[in-house]
């Protein structure tokens, strides 16, 4: 693939990095990324990797764009309200490169579509809102054996971690057995959310898989990056494999997805 | 003694356990919170008895569901 004098243009600032150089923006614009969830975190995810050439983006969320969502999802705008968020997302996305090829999903992801979904793609980002789809993105990625990175916000907190498909790779169901009851943990909707913490955890997913697609540096692996804006904390905690684990031991207990009760920001109204 | 508790070194009398930490830490929602003592896991079943030694390091692991 050669590239365009506007692609080394559009580029240029990547291409002058050796960690990533024409090679590396290759990869990016050959690379296939799956945003689950057009909120929050998907949003600064799905604007930094079509800004940064990322050749297809899938991108999945049944919502429509709400008032009360532009406090964060900073991908749609005032008008956009009562747009489906993935024609919003889509829209945005393409005006800020049309190089990128974005693949709607206006569904939600249950053990029936999700594998279907993310088979494609190269490297899954988890955007979404509540237990059960973060605990069935884990299981799937695990199984279908395509890396993804985790990542949840709440008040003025967040975290972050990155599965790949490795032996001494925890994954989520590593750290956290089984979701929590419904309203056991509260939701960002319940306890709220600082609009800019899903600007910073969203581009930390998206760094992530840039880093991925290039090859550039450490992927966050074996641990949890933990940030808590209140004291300007980040930390990575150090995250043991669980020989035993449900979904990524040898002999795992989980082998087929599990669609547990929803309790999310979902069921408002 | 010195312990590092969610990165931070903190001080504690010798023979604290898991438990009694979360409790003197005001941890939130301590069911369903995943501790690490020295970078493994400690099961639910062994929170009461596991004892905290000096210089050991403790995470607390909270579940964070947010996104939207």
């Amino acid at each position: 693939m050669a590239f365009t004098n506007e692609q080394l243009e559009r580029y240029s600032r990547h291409i002058i990095l050796k960690d990533v150089g024409v090679k590396g923006q290759k990869k990016l614009l050959e690379g296939k990324v799956l945003i689950i969830g057009a909120g929050g975190l998907g949003a600064p995810a799905a604007m930094y990797l079509a800004a940064a050439g990322v050749g297809t983006i899938g991108i999945a969320d049944a919502d429509n764009v709400d008032l009360s969502n532009l406090q964060r999802q900073v991908i749609h705008t005032t008008p956009d309200i009562g747009k489906p968020k993935v024609e919003s997302a889509k829209e945005t996305m393409q005006a800020i490169n049309p190089d990128v090829n974005v693949i709607t999903y206006k569904e939600f992801i249950y053990s029936s579509n999700i594998m279907d979904i993310i088979r494609d793609y190269d490297f899954v980002l988890d955007g979404t809102d509540n237990f059960p789809a973060k605990f069935l993105i884990n299981d799937a990625c695990v199984m279908a054996k395509i890396p993804f990175c985790h990542a949840g916000i709440i008040r003025f907190e967040g975290q972050l971690m990155t599965w790949v498909p490795e032996s001494d790779v925890p994954c989520y169901r590593c750290v956290f057995k089984e979701p929590p009851p419904k309203d056991a943990v509260p939701t960002c909707r319940q306890a709220g959310v600082i609009g800019a913490m899903a600007g910073i955890i969203g581009c930390l997913q998206a760094m992530e898989a840039i880093k991925y697609l290039t090859g550039a540096g450490e992927l966050l692996t074996g641990k949890l990056l933990i940030y808590d804006a209140l004291t300007n904390d980040f930390r990575k905690a150090k995250i043991p494999k669980d020989r035993n684990c449900g979904v990524c031991s040898d002999n795992p207990s989980i082998t087929k997805l599990i669609d547990y009760e929803q309790a999310a920001c979902e069921l408002k109204k | 003694m010195k312990i590092t508790v969610s990165g931070k070194e903190k001080e504690y009398s010798e023979g604290i356990t898991i438990k009694q930490l979360i409790e003197a830490e005001n941890v939130e929602n301590p069911l369903y919170v995943t501790v690490t003592l020295n970078d493994e896991f400690i099961q639910s079943s062994e929170i009461e008895t596991a004892v905290i030694k000096d210089g050991d390091s403790i995470e607390f692991l909270y579940f964070m569901g947010g996104g939207c």
